[in-house]
């Protein structure tokens, strides 16, 4: 393996660095930052408050302005850094502030009222972790049903989509027979057509099924996936006929050979799919918003479009409800990309 | 074929669950902009402890549900029970009458009806549901950097062409990017339009073309953006007639002048906090008056539910006045209730600045012109914001000069017209 | 080549996820024997074809029928009984142009500013992706540190909705977003990159790029990690230059992997919407309004709905991808063949 590996990008001499080992390194650190940077900074945001990420210059990391309990005053104060006439510099808290001037005090001296223009102060800040973003959707905000639909739908969609998939491909892939290239080219051609088009004829149709405000109304639409069916195929036409005239002169019947030989060597294929339908399902938005008004059937993408109103859109919400449900999808992939390695090494030795 | 015949089973099972309506529930679809969702479900607690008999759901969904799906299963004859909703009058067909069903309907016509014809089908005196709030667009001002500036904040008889020189000396004394904004909306460009003397409806009650009102102010008004003192970046940042406000560039004390209106308060409330000092301003004069706009959105009942008695009983409980007031306080939100108008209301807000916000808007509810209160039921409204959203912002980017933009303004409400075969 | 297969290929994913369904598979293989008996060997293809046609006939084909028939209609009534017929009309009002190459002379300039708009973007969008993928393949195809690491970077982003997909990257790019607060830092002045129309039609085929680029990573990755290794190293053995062997024995045997990712971007790529939907709206102006979004809006999120006008706008982008897909494919098959055969 690595012999073959070193072949196609061999390295000039042992200890020096070929272009190609500069540029795999430039590439990969790049791609780290670009791939993984907006997603850091998406968690991060997610524990600001609303205020906080308003904010311009924005921080990575959530800041707020530290609060001190001061003599004499019920509730905290803020705390500010103020410049004082003679240039040196010292922590004061605001106690309020009219117009341009702020009127403060020393926490030491909490009888001293200071006049200080707000030009010359700026707040003392420390990193705060806006939790209630996370802990107040989860009070009204069903959230437990609405993970156990999601799931429900993803699970059984992506079931469904392997098996109903790897058939379909595997007729299209392994049998002469009439109407093969309609076949393929009618599934090619419904690639064509993006859901957002033509949502009112399939809303039609499964209002007309009584799948309307139903889960099987969002998981059946979606299985029978062209790209499914399209990646399958491609991945089964390597597979060597003579494996199924030999199973054949065997006496294995047509399902054995589907079973037992065609679907383990398309394991990998079937990993990608099967990673790609829990993503896409999981996911899925646009077409669930439609069948689903009820509560009781939202899946989470649904739960956390309640917070976009008319007029305004509860921002903090949604990001920490974003953190949360993408969780589950990036377990599953962690999950199964071990499979993948496993099922793509195992087909590279054949 | 066996996997096939499983999945027909699994799939009459999916049939079997989602039985229709129970006798007694009543579903309502509620969009939020802030905490109205869980006051209203706080009130609807209340009102299940003293009417086991009802159950009532609140869904929440997005408001893109409302505006784009909602319309899809009504169309279907399926739907809710009851709908919050904006586009009122366009759908009124799906409306259920409410008359024979409340208990006093004379109740309904004293309080409600300023609006009862936004939400029923012209000609009629059917009552379909109320306002849940009253919104007036209006301006807000950044009073610290106006102090901040040196430079008096316009009264109350200010006309645009004042405002958009004071924000614009304050703006360059202060180094702020943006001395104006107005949020991208056929709605909010109206309020200044019908001041500069334009009007929308002719006299058979179809849209007439624009009139030299309107065309001023759109020409001042893409002179303003061109020339920076008018923010462009809430302009330019869509295609099409898609909403976009300029709040966030005033919350953080980047914009002198934002023309919104009086729904920002409470998201003003708690994004500024102490930050910096805002006044709510009413609407800027033109030559011929000194309006905003108002709108709303309203709850309605859906003519295709099961249960009208029990939705008659949800809706005469959220109509009656204690809970009216109740519900106005706790989001701060403007009523439409005369009854609960006419006294004072008790903000619950311990922010000064808001309270105040909120009361300049009441205010400013009453200089609005007769256009104005009529173009929320005006069947036509969504076809002429739409165009106008939609052309004015390519002339804002340079795609089209003006007067391009006014020809296809006419010809894109003519197409709608047309297209709607009436 | 029988007896190189390994069993069942022990502990791939098809044993651990579906070890349920496996009982029932063999439990069924008596009745379906006699299926086969009855219906003979070439009979199976259409029993293996069925549940997928059948969904796929319900619910992909029957609503594209329907559209069909939506595009000769007209009116704003969204079901089918309640709309008048009108025949070509609908065509005709989208050819109606006083000069082709202008789209402002047009009735509907703005279906022809989104088709000018989405020709530009594919041929940018589906070179560079394809491009960007080859080379992330070809480099976690090589030895390295922590591969599966690695693979999980390039792949991250294919986890994200597309709409958070859009919300990450405007925030990001607006003008209080994080790119200016970067170069703020450096002494520069913010920019409102989405409002510039090149760096906001650059930021389109940048996030959608940086969206799915690892969905075709992994295909063209496991692609390459299937070619067989013995036929490197008799091309070492013949004193083969690596690039050469690239041309001669990487590419002609990644062609199957290739030809479907070129499909999938090019189609992908003329059905842009959710992430630029969120990220730009279409803007500044209308330069990056593409063709799926000029039918969403019309047919569909609008208030005023013209349901016939989408469905034909959208009659036409399918014809147009049906096309471009036949013309790729015709030109693919002999690679395709190459790559099966071998």
């Amino acid at each position: 393996m690595s012999r073959v590996a070193e072949f196609i990008f061999r390295r000039r001499g042992r200890s020096g660095w070929h272009w190609t080992d500069v540029f795999t390194w430039v590439w990969l650190i790049g791609g780290l930052f670009i791939m993984f940077g907006p997603a850091v900074w998406l968690v991060g945001s997610s524990f600001k408050s609303p205020a906080a990420l308003a904010e311009f210059p924005p921080t990575i990391m959530p800041y707020v302005t530290q609060k001190a309990t001061v003599e004499g005053y019920d509730k905290p104060l803020d705390l500010y850094e103020v410049t004082m006439p003679d240039g040196s510099k010292t922590v004061l808290a605001e106690v309020r502030r009219i117009g341009i001037v702020s009127q403060m005090v020393s926490p030491d001296k909490p009888t001293e009222i200071v006049k200080v223009k707000i030009a010359e102060r700026t707040p003392v800040r420390t990193m705060s972790f806006a939790t209630s973003n996370y802990s107040e959707p989860f009070t009204h905000f069903d959230f437990v049903r609405y993970l156990w639909n999601s799931v429900f739908v993803t699970v059984t969609a992506t079931l469904i989509t392997l098996i109903v998939n790897s058939m379909a491909a595997f007729a299209l892939s392994k049998y002469e027979f009439r109407g093969r290239t309609f076949a393929m080219l009618l599934i090619l051609a419904t690639l064509m057509v993006p859901l957002s088009v033509i949502m009112v004829p399939l809303y039609s149709i499964v209002s007309a099924l009584g799948l309307f405000n139903n889960l099987w109304g969002v998981i059946l639409p979606t299985v029978a996936t062209p790209t499914g069916v399209f990646i399958l195929r491609q991945y089964m036409l390597t597979i060597p006929d003579e494996l199924i005239d030999a199973a054949r002169m065997d006496k294995a019947s047509e399902w054995q050979i589907y079973w037992r030989i065609i679907l383990p060597l398309t394991a990998p294929a079937l990993a990608v799919l099967a990673i790609f339908s829990v993503v896409w399902r999981w996911n899925d938005f646009l077409w669930p918003l439609i069948v689903l008004s009820r509560k009781e059937l939202y899946t989470l993408q649904v739960g956390l479009s309640i917070y976009s109103g008319e007029l305004n859109v509860q921002w903090h919400f949604i990001l920490a409800m974003t953190v949360v449900t993408m969780i589950p999808v990036v377990l599953v992939f962690i999950f199964l990309q071990r499979f993948i390695t496993t099922g793509i090494a195992g087909t590279g030795l054949k | 074929m066996k996997k096939t015949k499983t999945m027909l089973a699994a799939l009459a099972v999916g049939l079997l669950t989602s039985t229709a309506a129970m006798a007694g529930d009543v579903r309502i679809m509620w969009y939020s902009d802030g905490v109205e969702g869980e006051v209203l479900k706080d009130l609807l607690d209340r009102f299940m402890k003293e009417n086991p008999g009802i159950n009532v759901i609140l869904d929440n969904v997005s408001y893109s549900v409302v505006k784009e799906q909602l319309p899809v299963q009504l169309e279907a004859g399926n739907g809710p029970d009851i709908a919050r909703v904006t586009n009122l009058k366009a759908q009124s067909q799906h409306w259920l009458d409410l008359r024979p069903l409340v208990a006093d309907a004379a109740y309904w016509d004293e309080n409600f009806g300023g609006q009862a014809d936004w939400m029923r089908p012209d000609g009629s005196n059917q009552i379909s549901g109320f306002m849940t709030q009253i919104t007036i667009a209006g301006g807000f001002a950044n009073k610290t950097l106006f102090d901040q500036a040196g430079v008096a904040i316009p009264g109350k008889d200010a006309t645009w062409d004042d405002w958009a020189k004071a924000a614009k000396q304050v703006a360059e004394n202060q180094q702020v990017p943006f001395p104006m904004a107005l949020d991208r909306s056929g709605h909010r460009l109206s309020g200044p339009n019908l001041a500069y003397g334009g009007n929308y409806i002719s006299a058979d009650g179809k849209p007439a073309p624009l009139d030299e009102g309107s065309k001023n102010f759109l020409k001042t008004f893409v002179g303003w953006v061109a020339d920076g003192t008018m923010s462009k970046d809430v302009w330019v940042s869509a295609a099409g007639s898609t909403y976009r406000a300029a709040a966030d560039d005033f919350i953080n004390g980047q914009l002198v002048y934002y023309y919104s209106g009086s729904w920002q308060v409470p998201n003003f409330s708690t994004k500024i906090g102490t930050n910096f000092d805002w006044v709510a301003t009413g609407s800027p004069c033109g030559p011929a008056n000194c309006t905003g706009m108002t709108g709303g959105a309203g709850l309605v009942a859906v003519k295709y539910t099961k249960n009208p008695n029990e939705v008659a009983k949800v809706m005469d409980y959220l109509a009656s006045e204690p809970i009216v007031k109740e519900f106005s306080e706790r989001t701060l939100f403007l009523p439409a209730h005369k009854g609960v108008l006419a006294k004072a209301l008790d903000f619950k807000t311990d922010d000064a600045q808001a309270k105040a916000a909120l009361n300049a808007f009441v205010e400013a509810s009453k200089t609005l012109s007769d256009e104005a209160r009529k173009l929320p039921g005006w069947l036509w409204s969504d076809a002429v914001y739409g165009a106008l959203v939609t052309r004015v912002s390519q002339a804002a980017a340079g795609e089209m000069t003006v007067d391009e933009a006014f020809a296809r303004i006419d010809s894109d409400i003519a197409t709608k017209v047309k297209d709607t075969g009436n | 080549m029988k007896a190189d297969v390994p069993k069942g290929t022990g502990s791939s994913l098809g044993e651990a996820a579906m070890a349920p369904v496996r009982l029932a598979m063999a439990a069924i293989d008596a009745p379906l024997r006699w299926v086969q008996r009855r219906l003979g060997i070439g009979g199976m293809a259409t029993f293996f074809l069925l549940p997928n046609m059948l969904i796929f006939g319900v619910f992909v084909l029957l609503p594209f029928f329907i559209n069909f028939a939506y595009s000769m209609t007209g009116g704003t009534a969204l079901f089918l009984p309640d709309r008048s017929f009108v025949g070509g009309e609908q065509y005709a009002r989208l050819f109606d142009c006083a000069n082709y190459t202008d789209p402002n002379s047009c009735a509907e300039d703005t279906f022809w500013t989104a088709v000018g708009n989405t020709a530009w973007f594919v041929l940018l969008q589906v070179s560079l992706m394809i491009l960007f993928s080859l080379i992330t393949a070809l480099i976690l195809n090589r030895e390295l540190m922590a591969r599966s690491f690695w693979r999980a970077v390039f792949f991250f982003p294919v986890l994200l909705s597309p709409v958070v997909v859009g919300l990450i990257w405007k925030w990001i790019l607006q003008r209080q977003g994080l790119l200016n607060f970067g170069l703020y830092g450096l002494g520069f002045d913010p920019y409102t990159w989405l409002n510039d129309r090149n760096w906001s039609f650059a930021a389109t085929v940048g996030v959608s790029i940086w969206a799915h680029m690892g969905f075709y990573t992994l295909i063209l990755l496991a692609g390459l990690q299937a070619i067989p290794k013995d036929l490197y190293e008799a091309a070492e053995m013949d004193g083969t230059r690596p690039a050469r062997a690239f041309w001669r024995i990487t590419l002609p045997l990644l062609m199957p992997n290739l030809l479907v990712v070129i499909v999938l971007v090019l189609i992908r790529a003329v059905q842009i919407f959710d992430e630029v939907y969120v990220l730009t709206g279409g803007g500044p102006g209308t330069s990056t309004l593409y063709i799926t979004q000029y039918i969403y809006e019309t047919g569909f999120a609008t208030q005023l709905r013209n349901p016939g006008l989408a469905a034909a706008a959208s009659i036409l982008m399918g014809a147009v991808l049906v096309v471009l897909t036949l013309v790729q494919l015709g030109l693919g098959r002999k690679g395709e063949k190459k790559g099966a055969r071998k």
